[in-house]
């Protein structure tokens, strides 16, 4: 398949500093739309820091980012978010005291024009929270429910729909299911797949093994800022990978 | 079991935002139940009606201003300096013989610039909390009223100037008596609170302001420039500061040096009487009109009732208290732990 030669997103030779400390040094990471891509290493290998820069949180100190291989360069998360990079932040970066429609548009709301005035169009923004909730197949009791009354399974729904609202290319998501309750996991990663399956490329930083081995193709591990080893997901096996984490080949 | 159960959550859910958007004007509509009562005669008269209006008029300014920092999860403590300096800007202007049409804008150019500067500060200068940047211009602006005019009052302005705070529309046409007249400072009320209202609920900026007191983070990651949401927050507090300061010159005909002296404590008890939280994000314009009106009212009828001051102090410390602690009633009702 075609779309397996030509990755969606391409990073070649990412290297970060902070000062004197190494964050990342000449990481590669590549995916490809409809794929997932497991993140795996132990706390600091670098993986959020990977994900700043993807993000255009941070920029790189080297290397350079291809996306649609097109090289480009991310001045700030504006700029990924008009490519169509979206992020799923580990602490979900929800208003509590806004609803649900309002947090999925949240400075990207659609307005009417009354007069020379601009309004926001709650009509609108409750119509295309539905819809896309719907195609989701995310269940909330109404688009108008502020997000701090929603159980933290739902709001991470709620982040993801956020994510996905505006024809998003590549996902990256950062520690998916850390904060939830077991029965709320498999929710999530079956909205994972169902990204997936509409062509969306994601990217799944986790340390859980189970999500990497229900969800992911392919898996990628770094150590200490490195890229220490990748391999299709039928090509290797759990023990191996939380190896790879440790630093063990 | 279930069914009901069910039943009554949805009903719950239905009633909370009701309950959360008008509880607080029920406490009002009780209030004024009380006074009427305590008051038959007086209370609800056309002349007390007007003069609770015109009391609370420039407080009710601060309040606005005030309450639109505090829903940032910001305070600022400098806005009864700003309105101080922003009369002595104008009482200067008037005495140096300006025409009235540049008297009345000059009010509102230095509130905006004030709170400008404070926004300023608080995001430029990382300022880390509003609390210290406005502590430190409370004083500053305090201070350049006072250098400036020399630490005297400054009085006599004209009619257009007065106007916005001691004007009068005439209602005999309605049929009612010459006594019976609207405070022009009334309607100037209605009509920046309207305006605010639409701004806060109607508009991208205001959503934002919104969100920005919910999770900072969250509208950081969702593209918004925070920095300069709430410069224009604080910009437009000192700006209401300045409209403040032109209706408490048409109400004194005078700029006096200790004008302000403690309101911003005012503003803020009204802000949190209302129903504003500290923490950010909640919160209504139609909760800060209640609770400027409720210390308005609460100081009217304790007046009338002739009630010494200091009872009145103790009353309104009471009513924050309590007000504070229902809404953690609530909303130990209202969110999930």
């Amino acid at each position: 398949m075609s779309i397996f030669t030509n990755p969606l997103l391409e990073a070649k030779g990412i290297t970060k500093y902070f000062g004197t400390i190494t964050a990342l040094e000449n990481v590669d990471l590549k995916v490809h739309a409809g794929e997932c891509l497991g993140v795996v290493g132990d706390n600091g290998a670098g993986k959020s820091t990977l994900m700043k820069v993807l993000s255009g949180l941070y920029k790189p100190s080297a290397g350079s980012l291809y996306f649609q291989g097109k090289e480009e360069i991310l001045e700030s998360p504006k700029d990924s978010q008009n490519l169509g990079l979206e992020m799923v932040y580990q602490d979900l970066a929800l208003a509590g005291n806004l609803p649900i429609g309002e947090n999925i548009f949240l400075g990207r709301e659609p307005t009417k024009n009354v007069g020379f005035l601009k309004f926001l169009d709650f009509n609108k923004i409750k119509e295309l929270t539905n819809a896309h909730l719907g195609k989701l197949k995310i269940n909330v009791k109404s688009a108008d429910q502020k997000v701090e009354e929603l159980s933290g399974g739902q709001r991470q729904a709620v982040a993801i729909a956020r994510s996905t609202a505006f024809n998003a290319k590549v996902v990256i998501m950062d520690e998916p299911t850390a904060a939830l309750a077991i029965k709320e996991v498999g929710k999530v990663l079956d909205l994972i797949n169902s990204l997936k399956k509409t062509g969306v490329g994601v990217i799944v930083i986790s340390h859980r093994m189970d999500d990497i081995f229900s969800v992911c193709d392919r898996v990628m591990a770094l150590f200490q800022g490195t890229n220490f080893a990748e391999s299709e997901l039928s090509n290797t096996s759990r023990d191996e990978v939380i190896g790879w984490i440790m630093g063990k080949k | 079991m279930e069914e009901k159960d069910n039943k009554k959550e949805s009903l719950y859910l239905k009633l909370m935002p009701y309950i959360e958007k008008y509880g607080i004007l029920l406490l009002l509509v009780l209030m004024i139940l009380v006074m009427h009562i305590l008051q038959p005669d007086v209370f609800l008269s056309w002349r007390n009606v007007t003069n609770v209006f015109k009391q609370i008029s420039w407080q009710s300014m601060l309040a606005l201003g005030v309450f639109m920092v505090i829903v940032t999860a910001g305070i600022d403590l400098s806005v009864g300096s700003i309105m101080m300096l922003s009369l002595m800007v104008l009482a200067i202007v008037a005495k140096a013989g300006a025409p009235w049409f540049i008297v009345v804008i000059t009010p509102l150019i230095a509130g905006f610039l004030c709170g400008l500067f404070n926004g300023a500060g608080i995001t430029l200068l990382r300022m880390p909390h509003p609390f210290i940047m406005t502590l430190g211009t409370l004083y500053i602006f305090r201070g350049t009223g006072n250098l400036i005019s020399g630490g005297t009052p400054i009085s006599g302005f004209t009619d257009e100037v007065r106007y916005l705070g001691h004007g009068r529309i005439d209602l005999t046409w309605l049929g009612l008596e010459k006594s019976q007249y609207l405070p022009v400072s009334l309607v100037l009320i209605a009509v920046v609170y309207i305006i605010f209202w639409f701004f806060l609920n109607h508009s991208r900026t205001g959503k934002w302001i919104y969100a920005i007191g919910g999770n900072p983070s969250a509208a950081r990651a969702s593209g918004i420039n925070v920095n300069k949401i709430l410069i224009i927050v604080y910009s437009l507090c000192g700006f209401l500061s300045g409209i403040g300061a032109l209706i408490l010159a048409g109400r004194t005909d005078s700029g006096y040096p200790n004008a302000g002296l403690q309101s911003e404590l005012d503003a803020i008890a009204a802000c949190i009487i209302g129903g504003a939280s500290f923490f950010g994000g909640r919160g209504t314009v139609l909760g800060v009109f209640a609770g400027v009106m409720i210390m308005g009212i609460l100081r009217n009828g304790l007046n009338l009732m002739d009630v010494s001051s200091f009872w009145q102090q103790v009353l309104i410390g009471s009513i924050i208290v309590i007000a504070v602690y229902i809404d953690v009633l609530r909303r130990d009702l209202g969110t999930r732990k």
